[in-house]
């Protein structure tokens, strides 16, 4: 079957520039319903970016970004408030509330979305927590948690509302490889035993190839190459295979623009 | 030439990034008041914040009132004496507590005790990603965040202002009648003579309704548009307290020229 018989979020022309910067130019990108979507590419290249213009905290200078047919730039502010309702992000520093206990972080969602009775949010919120595995940690405040319970309840809070779009913004970054792996299983789970579409932003190429359904890699304000991990892996274009196997230095430069180093070297003398 | 020009260039793009930034705080200030009301989750947020920042900022307002009270009565006594009038400590007391003292002393303690800790809780909000992933949740941040804070200062400050000149006074009376010696009938009566409750009173309490807004709308704008790292928290906090001061002293001397130019 074809990964794109059925989008969820279709990227038309999008562009998006920074000062003089292109961060994103008539990029197109499709992310199929109910799979796990990555979008890698090297540090600097907007992927948390890409992320903010499909949640719409980001404005693009043009294009298109659908989600279920709705165009989120063109949305007014309380119809993109009700769209962002499909939508959960982790975010890669967790971004949980710092005066609110676990158990509120993830119970927020709900009380403000929903008129459920007490019981069933405390009943909801302590399923979601077990599934990240800390219905233990429920009291606690979230300056008492390590960095990567952080983001699991992180992760039960954008899994609060079983939205139709999970955003995961650089989900392995900084963890140590117990929360790691941890973190891995649980995104794969929860995208099967959920059914929704999981869009991760990340660079860590080897936990993300072992999850991802289909691949987008962007470099220089564009789609350098899509595929499923399979393809990508047999793709022989050098912009490619340097960022698969982790090359220090290739058609993606090693080094940030600059002068000639021997004339900016002479120059001081 | 080319200096004139690049100068010429930074005068526009300071003028432009001013204006634009003005524009920005308008967007918010109106979020914060057009916000349809709910009241069943605002009220419980107005509540907290007006404990944070009003109830926990009455000690160092019930303070400072209590002092310049008692200083100016003891300033007003040492001049009064020499003509024989110290009877009218208590009306000096009152009435430059009451116009000037108490709401534009009122506005700056509070720009610097609760003004500074709004704008550096919001950007700390900011700078955590809290805002970000409030938005993404669904809420708006400016109605959640924002519009409690701001209308808590609002509230907040004319009440405070009361507090201060009710102490102040209490003050004044320490020192002038209990210390002094004044006699305490005619501080009171003198007082009451001349204290008028629309035009001193009221008068002040506009002003501190002003500054309130003022100086919230300034905090709350610089902490939601600080630069999120550490540095433009502080550059935030900084700002929030240099450009409210300057607003209340500068609105002071308007408000007072509406109020009372024409004596």
């Amino acid at each position: 079957m074809d990964f794109f018989d059925d989008i969820i979020i279709d990227i038309k022309q999008l562009t998006f520039s920074r000062g003089e910067r292109y961060i994103c130019k008539n990029m197109d990108i499709r992310i199929p319903r109910g799979k796990v979507t990555a979008i890698m590419g090297p540090s600097g290249t907007g992927k948390t970016t890409l992320l903010k213009l499909i949640g719409g905290q980001l404005k693009p200078d043009s294009g298109s970004i659908l989600l279920d047919g709705d165009d989120i730039p063109r949305l007014g502010r309380s119809e993109l408030f009700d769209a962002r309702e499909k939508m959960g992000m982790l975010f890669q520093s967790g971004a949980l509330f710092t005066d609110m206990t676990v158990f509120e972080n993830v119970a927020f969602p709900l009380r403000v979305h929903t008129k459920l009775p007490q019981d069933m949010i405390r009943d909801i919120v302590l399923m979601k927590l077990q599934a990240v595995g800390l219905r233990g940690a429920a009291e606690l405040m979230p300056s008492e948690l390590s960095g990567g319970m952080g983001r699991r309840v992180a992760l039960a809070r954008a899994i609060a509302l079983d939205p139709a779009l999970v955003m995961y913004d650089e989900p392995f970054t900084g963890q140590d490889p117990i929360a790691m792996g941890v973190l891995v299983n649980l995104i794969k789970k929860l995208n099967q035993a959920l059914g929704h579409s999981s869009i991760i932003v990340s660079h860590d190429i080897k936990e993300t190839l072992s999850i991802a359904d289909y691949i987008y890699i962007i470099a220089d304000a564009d789609v350098i190459a899509h595929g499923t991990p399979e393809q990508l892996k047999q793709n022989d274009s050098d912009q490619v295979r340097q960022f698969m196997r982790g090359l220090p230095d290739g058609p993606v430069p090693f080094h940030f623009p600059a002068r000639d180093y021997e004339t900016e070297l002479m120059e001081g003398r | 030439m080319a200096a004139i020009v690049n100068n010429l260039a930074l005068l526009g793009r300071f003028a432009l990034d001013r204006v634009a930034a003005i524009g920005r705080s308008g967007l918010i200030l109106m979020h914060a008041i057009i916000a349809r009301p709910q009241p069943l989750i605002a009220f419980p947020l107005l509540i907290r914040q007006l404990y944070s920042v009003g109830v926990l900022s009455m000690v160092i307002i019930v303070v400072s009132g209590l002092f310049i009270g008692m200083v100016l009565a003891l300033q007003g006594y040492t001049i009064l004496v020499d003509y024989g009038t110290e009877q009218a400590v208590g009306q000096m007391v009152a009435l430059s507590l009451v116009r000037e003292l108490a709401p534009v002393v009122t506005a700056l303690l509070f720009a610097g005790r609760a003004g500074s800790a709004l704008t550096a809780e919001i950007g700390l909000m900011k700078t955590t990603e809290q805002l970000s992933s409030m938005e993404m949740i669904g809420v708006d941040p400016l109605r959640r965040i924002i519009a409690p804070r701001f209308w808590a200062g609002v509230i907040s400050l004319p009440i405070l202002t009361m507090i201060f000149s009710a102490v102040g006074i209490w003050g004044g009376l320490l020192v002038g009648v209990e210390w002094l010696g004044i006699y305490e009938g005619s501080f009171w009566s003198n007082m009451q003579n001349s204290v008028d409750f629309f035009d001193d009173i009221g008068n002040g309490l506009i002003k501190s309704l002003v500054f309130g807004l003022v100086v919230t709308w300034v905090a709350v704008f610089q902490g939601y548009d600080s630069v999120p790292t550490s540095e433009g928290i502080s550059q935030a906090t900084t700002k929030t307290v240099v450009y409210s001061s300057l607003a209340i002293l500068g609105l002071d001397f308007i408000l007072t020229a509406l109020m009372f130019g024409d004596l």
